[in-house]
C-alpha cells in the first residue's frame, strides 16, 4: 500500500480516507460542465489539526491539495484539476459559538448555509445572516471563497464583506488568524489591523479556510416579498435605482424566464421586506409600493402582484431538470446594474442560438453599486451534446460579461483566463508575489488562478 | 443488466447532486441520510450512488465489493424521497432496487447480503434457523389460525430474535385481554419479502409472497395485523400485485381501536419520559405517524417528548433493506442507531418507544454501544402498553 | 365568432338599473345607472370601465339575466379600458398556455372531477367525498389543458376566454365523462353561465362542486358529527354566476351543524377577497384592497365567526393568513365538509402554511 495514504489513514482515520475507484470518481466530479479529473486520494478531516497534517504532507510530497465545501459552485472550482487529495471538509461542522448581542457567529468551515440557517430559526429567531441562493448543502465557507452573495446583499454586500474574521491553515501548515481574534480579542471585527486578507476570492490557493465568524443581522418578525411585473427592460435599472434610493428593503431580484410561460418576455423585480409589525410592514409598503412606484404602476409600465409573507427559499436545483437531464451551470457576471437591459437582450439570444430556455438572474449588492446577473443553462448530463451546448452558451457567456464591462464572478479556468488577458499588469504582479510567497510550491488547488 | 435495459434508465442521470436528501424536514444537518451519515464521504450519498451506479451501469467504473457495499449500504428509509425537490423523486430508491437486481442478476453481491438471501429461501428466514421453530415460543400460548378474525403475522424477527420476541409476546397478551380473535401460522409463515425485494431478488420475492398467499388463502384469512411495519408494508402494497388482497393492519391500529373502544385501559404512568421514534415502514413509507402517538398520548401521566427529528424528519435505525442483518452500517459511533439512542437521550427520554422490530433490535443494540443503560431503555410500544395494562 | 346573449331592450325597460346601484365599488345614482348601462350597451364610454374593479356581482344583481357583467369586460376590451396594467395582463395571459406538452386523454365513461389549474391542489378532493369519482388530470404539467380561462374577466380580455375555452371544452370532453364535478365554482360558471351567454356548445353536464358534497354527505349522514362551528363564508366573484347553487352553503352548513353567523357582508352583499383590486391601475388599488379586506374581516369578527370558509383557492391564498391573524381558523369547504365525517382535524388549519 502507498505511504501516503497510510499516513492520510492514520491522519483522518482509514473510514475517512480513500484512494479506491469509487470516491475517486465521484470527487472527480463537479456539478457543471466542467470535464472531470481524478483525485488520488480523498480525505474527510474533522479537526484542524488534521487539516494541518494533511497540509503538511501534501507540501513535503509536492501533492496538491483541493479544498472541498458543499461542491456546489458548478463552476469547477474544486476538480482536482493536477490530481492530489480532495480534503472534503463538511465534516467540520461545528457552529462554535453566536455572539448574540455583537451579532457574529464563529463557525468551522463545513458548516453549511442550511445548518446555520436552521440553528438561528431555533435558537437566535431575531437573528438571520445573509442566506445564499443555494441549495442549503452549500457552505458557508465555500460561499465567502467565491465572494458569494445571499438574500441581504443589497443592505450589506457580499457575503464576503460581512467576514469577522478567519482562521486559516497556511500551505506549509501555519495556522493564521485575521482580524480581531489575531490578538485574542473575540471574533467580532475584520479591523482596523492592517489588512492581511488574500483568501477571499482565491479558492483555497493561497490557504484552507478553517473557520470564521460571519455577520448576523437582525431578523424582523414578518419577512416577505412583494412583486412588480414590468415588460420593459430598459425600465428595471431605474425602478432598481428608486427602490434602493428608499433604504427599505432586505433584498432585490429581478428575473425572466422562457419557462414558465408566465415569466417569458416579462421582468419580474422581488422585493423582500421585513417589520416587526403590521404598522412598520404598511410603513416601508406605501413608500414602496405606493409613494416611489405607484407612478409606473398608473402609467401602465408596472404592475403590482402582491405581498406575501414567508421568504420563498428558491430550490435552484429544480433548474436540473429543465431538460429532465439533470444539469445546469451558469455564469454569473458582477454587473453594473445599468446593464440589466443588454444583459437580457444578449443572454437571451445565446440561449436561443444554443437552443436552451432562456433563465435570466439579477441580484442587486449593495446601494444598486452592482448586480450578480446569472445566465443559466440548463443540459442533459445523459447526452453529450446537450453538455456541449451549454459549455458552448457558457463560454460565450464568459466573453459577454466582460465586453459589456462586467467582471466574470467564481469564474472556471476559462473564465480565469479571459480575466487574467484584461489584469492589470501591476495587479497581477502583486497577485503572483502573494501566491509564491504563501505557496511557493504551487499544491493549493493548482491550475486555479495561476499567473504566467 | 446494463443502462440501456435499465429501467430507469431516463432517470439515472437526473440527479443533480444538490444534496437535499441529506437533511432532515429543516437544515439542522446532513445526517439524515442513514449511509451518508455513517461515513460522510459523497460516495455514499444518495446522489452519489446513483451516479456511481449509472457509472457502473455504463462501465464507466468497475463492479468492486466496496461499489456493492455503498449501493446496499441504502436503507430504502425513503428521507431522500421525501427531501428531494425534483420530479423523479419517488423513484429513487426504485432505482437503488433496481440496481441491485443488477448485481443479483450478475451474482456480485456483498457475501452478507447473499448469505441473508440464501437463508430466506431455504430456511423462510434470514437466520438460517429451523423453520420449524418458527415463533415456536408462541405454540403454548397462541392458537393456530382457523377462522379466527385476523391473523397474526409475526414475521422472522419476531419469530427467532430473542429481542424482538419479547414483544410479540406483549402484544398477543394485550390482543387477548382486548379480546380480539386471532391465529398465527407457525411454521407455515414464511419471511414477507420486504427485504428480499429491496435487497433485489425478484424471483425470491415473489416465491415467498407466492407461499405467503398462498397460505393466507388456503387458512382462509381475511385480515392480517402484522408486527413489523415491513409486513406491513409489503402485504399492503406489493403483494396485491401477486392477487394477495387482504385487509392489512399494523398491529397499533388495532391496539388504538381497543384503547378507543375501552377494551384495555392504561393505568398511571408516571415517570415515564417517553420519545417515540418513527419506524421508516411505517412513517415515511405509509404515513402513519399519529396512531402510535396517540396510544402513548393515552398513558396517564407519562411525559412525551418529540425528538427534534420526527415524523417526515425521522432519522432511520439503520437497520432497514436487511441491515439489522447486513449490518454495513454498524461499528462507529456515526452508526444511524447510535446517533439515534443520543438523540433520544439528549432530549431527556428515559424511554424510546418504537413499533417495528428492526428498530427494536438496532436501537437496543446502541444503548448498550453508547453505555447509557440504565440511562434510557428502548421498549416496543407493544410491551410499554402491556405494562401499563 | 360567438357573440354575447345581450338584449339591450331588458334594459330600456329596466326600472331600477340594479346591476349599476347595488355595486358595492361604484356610487351611482339610478338615473346615471340606467343611462350608464344603456351607453355601455351601445359601446359608448361610461366612467363604470374605468370605475369596475371586475368582481362579477353585476351578473347576479341583473334579475333578468342579462349578462351586465361580461357586457362590461367586452366594452373593456372593445375600448382598451383594462383595469389592470399590461404587464400584468400579459402575464396572466401567459400563465394559461400549456408548456409541458399534449394532456394524456384517457376515456373514463363516468362521473369526472376537474380540478383545472389546480392540481397542487389535488389533497383538497381526497377521502369517502370524493371517493368512485376520476380526478380528469391531476398532473400540474398538464393542468392548463384543464383551465377554464374565466380568469380573463379579471382583465378585460375576453376574447382570450372565446378563443381558449372551446378547446379546453373538447379536452374534457375527450375524456368521455358522464357528469364533470367542477371543483372550481368559476370552471362551473364557464361551463354554465358563459357558455350559455355564448352559445357555446357542451358537450357534459357540469355540476357545481357544492351539489356534489350537499349529496354526498347526504349518503354519508350518519357518519356526520354536527360541527358546532360559528362559519363565516368567504363568497367568491365566481360564485355570482351562479347563484342558484349558492344556497348549497346554507343547506351543507344545516347538514354538517355549522351556524352560519349573521353578518353584514353576506350573499349578495358579499365582499370579494380584492386579489384583484391590489394590482388594478387606479391610483390607490393596493390601499383600496387592504381596506375591503379590513372590513370583510371585521365583519366576520364582530359577528363571532370561528371559521371562514372558503370555495375559491385564490381568495383561500389572499385572505387565510389574514383571517388567521384574527383567531379565524380557515378552511375550504370540502375540507370543513371532511372534518365534519371525521376525516381530518381543523387544529393544524390554524396555523397557516401555503394552501392549507
Amino acid at each position: 500500500m502507498d505511504d501516503i495514504y497510510k499516513t492520510l489513514c492514520r491522519i483522518v482515520g482509514n473510514e475517512h480516507c480513500s484512494n479506491r475507484p469509487e470516491e475517486l470518481f465521484i470527487y472527480s466530479f463537479d456539478l457543471g460542465t466542467f470535464e472531470p479529473k481524478r483525485p488520488d486520494y480523498v480525505v474527510a478531516p474533522k479537526s484542524v489539526e488534521e487539516i494541518q497534517a494533511i497540509v503538511r504532507l501534501a507540501n513535503e510530497n509536492n501533492i496538491p491539495v483541493i479544498p472541498l465545501g458543499g461542491g456546489l459552485s458548478l463552476a469547477g472550482l474544486a476538480v482536482p484539476l493536477k490530481g492530489g487529495i480532495i480534503i472534503d471538509l463538511k465534516r467540520m461542522d461545528k457552529i462554535i459559538d453566536v455572539n448574540e448581542k455583537a451579532r457574529y457567529a464563529l463557525i468551522e468551515c463545513g458548516v453549511s448555509q442550511g445548518q446555520l440557517t436552521s440553528y438561528l430559526e431555533q435558537h437566535y429567531p431575531h437573528l438571520t445572516h445573509s442566506e445564499p441562493g443555494a441549495p442549503p448543502a452549500a457552505t458557508m465557507a465555500g460561499n465567502i471563497m467565491i465572494h458569494g452573495q445571499g438574500d441581504l446583499a443589497h443592505p450589506y454586500g457580499f457575503t464576503s464583506d460581512m467576514i469577522c474574521g478567519l482562521e486559516v491553515v497556511l500551505p506549509h501548515g501555519d495556522i493564521l488568524r485575521i482580524g480581531s481574534s489575531a490578538i485574542n480579542a473575540g471574533w467580532f471585527s475584520m479591523h482596523p489591523l492592517p489588512d492581511l486578507n488574500v483568501f477571499l476570492g482565491w479558492y483555497g490557493t493561497t490557504g484552507i479556510i478553517t473557520k470564521l465568524s460571519i455577520k448576523l443581522f437582525p431578523a424582523k418578525k414578518i419577512r416577505g416579498f412583494g412583486t412588480l411585473v414590468v415588460e420593459d427592460e430598459d425600465l428595471v435599472p431605474e425602478i432598481i435605482y428608486r427602490i434602493t434610493h428608499t433604504q427599505l428593503c432586505e433584498d432585490i431580484i429581478a428575473f425572466s424566464r422562457a419557462i414558465p410561460p408566465f415569466a417569458s418576455g416579462l421582468h419580474h423585480i422581488t422585493v423582500n421586506i421585513g417589520a416587526d409589525s403590521e404598522k412598520e410592514l404598511e410603513f416601508k409598503q406605501e413608500i414602496i409600493w405606493d409613494d416611489v412606484l405607484g407612478e409606473y404602476i398608473r402609467q401602465d409600465f408596472a404592475g403590482y402582484l402582491g405581498f406575501k409573507r414567508g421568504l420563498e427559499r428558491p430550490q435552484v436545483s429544480k433548474t436540473s431538470d429543465y431538460k429532465k437531464g439533470g444539469g445546469f451551470e451558469y455564469v454569473g457576471g458582477i454587473m453594473p446594474v445599468e446593464t440589466y437591459p443588454i444583459c437580457y437582450k444578449k443572454g437571451r439570444e445565446i440561449s436561443e442560438r444554443h437552443n436552451i430556455p432562456y433563465t435570466v438572474t439579477a441580484r442587486v449588492i449593495g446601494a444598486a453599486n452592482s448586480m450578480m446577473f446569472a445566465w443559466t443553462y440548463a443540459f442533459n448530463r445523459a447526452e453529450p451534446e446537450s453538455i456541449k451546448q451549454a459549455r458552448e452558451a457558457l463560454h460565450e457567456t464568459d466573453g459577454l460579461v466582460l465586453e459589456l464591462g462586467g467582471v466574470i464572478w467564481k469564474p472556471g479556468v476559462y473564465g480565469q483566463r479571459l480575466l487574467m488577458e484584461r489584469l492589470d499588469p501591476v495587479t497581477k504582479d502583486l497577485m503572483k508575489k502573494i501566491k509564491t510567497l504563501l505557496d511557493p510550491k504551487g499544491i493549493m488547488n493548482p491550475g486555479n488562478w495561476e499567473i504566467f | 443488466m446494463t443502462l440501456n435495459n435499465f429501467p430507469y434508465k431516463d432517470i439515472i442521470h437526473r440527479c443533480f447532486r444538490c444534496g437535499y436528501c441529506k437533511f432532515p424536514v429543516n437544515w439542522t444537518d446532513v445526517n439524515n441520510c442513514p449511509p451518508y451519515a455513517r461515513f460522510r464521504m459523497e460516495s455514499y450519498s444518495c446522489g452519489g450512488r446513483l451516479w456511481l451506479m449509472r457509472a457502473w451501469l455504463s462501465e464507466q467504473l468497475e463492479w468492486s465489493e466496496h461499489l456493492a457495499e455503498i449501493l446496499y449500504a441504502c436503507t430504502t428509509c425513503k428521507n431522500c424521497e421525501i427531501k428531494c425537490p425534483l420530479r423523479f423523486s419517488g423513484d429513487i430508491v426504485n432505482m437503488v432496487i433496481a440496481s441491485r437486481e443488477a448485481m443479483v442478476e450478475k451474482g456480485t453481491i456483498p457475501n452478507k447480503v447473499k448469505t441473508f438471501l440464501e437463508n430466506v429461501e431455504l430456511y423462510g428466514n434470514p437466520y438460517g434457523l429451523s423453520k420449524s421453530r418458527r415463533a415456536s415460543y408462541l405454540y403454548d400460548s397462541v392458537e393456530r389460525f382457523k377462522r379466527h378474525e385476523y391473523l397474526l403475522y409475526i414475521g422472522c424477527a419476531g419469530s427467532y430474535d430473542d429481542r424482538a420476541k419479547k414483544a410479540v409476546l406483549a402484544l398477543t397478551i394485550i390482543l387477548k385481554k382486548g379480546g380480539i380473535s386471532f391465529g398465527i401460522l407457525a411454521e407455515d409463515e414464511v419471511c414477507d419479502g420486504n427485504e428480499v425485494r429491496s435487497l433485489g431478488e425478484q424471483g425470491l420475492f415473489e416465491m415467498v409472497a407466492q407461499h405467503n398467499i398462498e397460505m393466507f388463502k388456503k387458512n382462509g384469512v381475511k385480515d392480517i395485523i402484522t408486527f413489523s411495519p415491513h409486513a406491513y408494508h409489503v402485504f399492503k402494497n406489493h403483494y396485491p400485485a401477486f392477487g394477495g388482497n387482504f385487509k392489512v393492519y399494523h398491529y397499533t391500529h388495532i391496539l388504538y381501536q381497543l384503547l378507543k373502544q375501552e377494551k384495555i385501559k392504561l393505568k398511571d404512568s408516571s415517570g415515564l419520559k417517553i420519545t417515540y421514534h418513527d419506524p421508516c415502514f411505517l412513517g415515511r413509507w405509509n404515513r402513519e405517524y399519529e396512531i402510535p402517538r396517540k396510544i402513548i398520548e393515552k398513558m396517564p401521566n407519562a411525559a412525551i417528548i418529540e425528538m427534534e427529528k420526527n415524523r417526515d424528519a425521522s432519522l432511520c435505525c439503520g437497520g432497514g433493506s436487511g441491515n439489522y442483518y447486513i449490518d454495513l452500517l454498524g461499528g462507529s459511533p456515526d452508526s444511524p442507531a447510535r446517533r439515534r439512542i443520543r438523540e433520544a437521550y439528549e432530549v431527556g427520554a428515559n424511554v424510546l418507544i418504537t413499533a417495528c422490530p428492526k428498530c427494536l433490535i438496532m436501537l437496543n443494540n446502541a444503548v448498550k454501544e453508547e453505555e447509557l443503560e440504565g440511562h434510557i431503555a428502548v421498549r416496543d410500544l407493544s410491551e410499554i402498553v402491556l405494562d401499563a395494562c | 365568432m360567438t357573440n354575447l346573449t345581450f338584449d339591450i331592450e331588458i334594459c330600456i325597460s329596466c326600472s331600477d338599473a340594479a346591476c349599476l346601484t347595488k355595486c358595492q365599488h361604484i356610487s351611482i345614482q339610478r338615473d346615471v345607472a340606467h343611462k350608464d348601462i344603456l351607453k355601455i350597451a351601445r359601446g359608448e364610454d361610461s366612467p363604470v370601465l374605468h370605475e369596475c374593479v371586475t368582481c362579477y356581482a353585476c351578473e347576479e344583481y341583473c334579475p333578468y339575466g342579462n349578462h351586465p357583467f361580461y357586457l362590461i369586460v367586452e366594452r373593456q376590451e372593445m375600448l382598451g379600458i383594462s383595469p389592470q396594467p399590461s404587464p400584468l395582463i400579459k402575464r396572466a395571459i401567459n400563465i394559461g398556455i400549456p408548456f409541458r406538452g399534449e394532456p394524456d386523454i384517457k376515456e373514463i365513461n363516468g362521473p369526472v372531477i376537474n380540478i383545472g389549474a389546480f392540481s397542487p391542489l389535488k389533497h383538497l378532493i381526497e377521502g369517502k367525498l370524493f371517493e368512485g369519482l376520476t380526478v380528469i388530470s391531476d398532473d400540474e404539467r398538464k393542468m392548463f389543458h384543464y383551465f377554464c380561462q374565466l380568469m380573463y374577466l379579471h382583465y378585460g380580455k375576453i376574447s382570450i376566454i372565446k378563443e381558449r375555452l372551446p378547446n379546453i371544452i373538447a379536452n374534457i370532453a375527450k375524456h368521455k365523462p358522464t357528469e364533470v364535478i367542477c371543483f372550481h365554482d368559476e370552471c362551473y360558471g364557464a361551463y354554465t353561465s358563459f357558455c350559455n351567454a355564448y352559445n357555446i356548445d357542451v358537450p357534459f353536464k357540469p355540476v357545481h362542486l357544492f351539489e356534489f358534497l350537499y349529496n354526498r354527505l347526504t349518503v354519508l349522514k350518519d357518519t356526520i358529527k354536527p360541527v358546532g362551528l360559528r362559519v363565516a363564508y368567504q363568497r367568491p366573484c365566481s360564485s355570482r354566476l351562479s347563484p342558484d347553487k349558492h344556497k348549497f352553503v346554507e343547506k351543507i352548513f344545516k347538514l354538517i351543524g355549522a351556524e352560519p353567523v349573521k353578518r353584514k357582508y353576506a350573499d349578495e352583499n358579499a365582499l370579494c377577497c380584492a386579489l384583484t383590486i391590489q394590482g388594478q391601475k387606479k391610483e390607490g388599488s393596493r390601499k383600496r384592497a387592504l381596506e375591503i379586506q379590513y372590513k370583510n374581516i371585521e365583519d366576520m369578527k364582530d359577528s363571532g365567526a370561528e371559521v371562514c370558509v372558503f370555495n375559491c383557492p385564490a381568495c383561500y391564498d389572499t385572505l387565510s393568513e389574514k383571517v388567521s391573524q384574527h383567531g379565524i381558523i380557515p378552511v375550504f369547504m370540502s375540507d370543513l365538509c371532511r372534518y365534519a365525517i371525521g376525516e381530518i382535524n381543523l387544529e393544524n388549519k390554524r396555523f397557516i402554511n401555503k394552501y392549507g
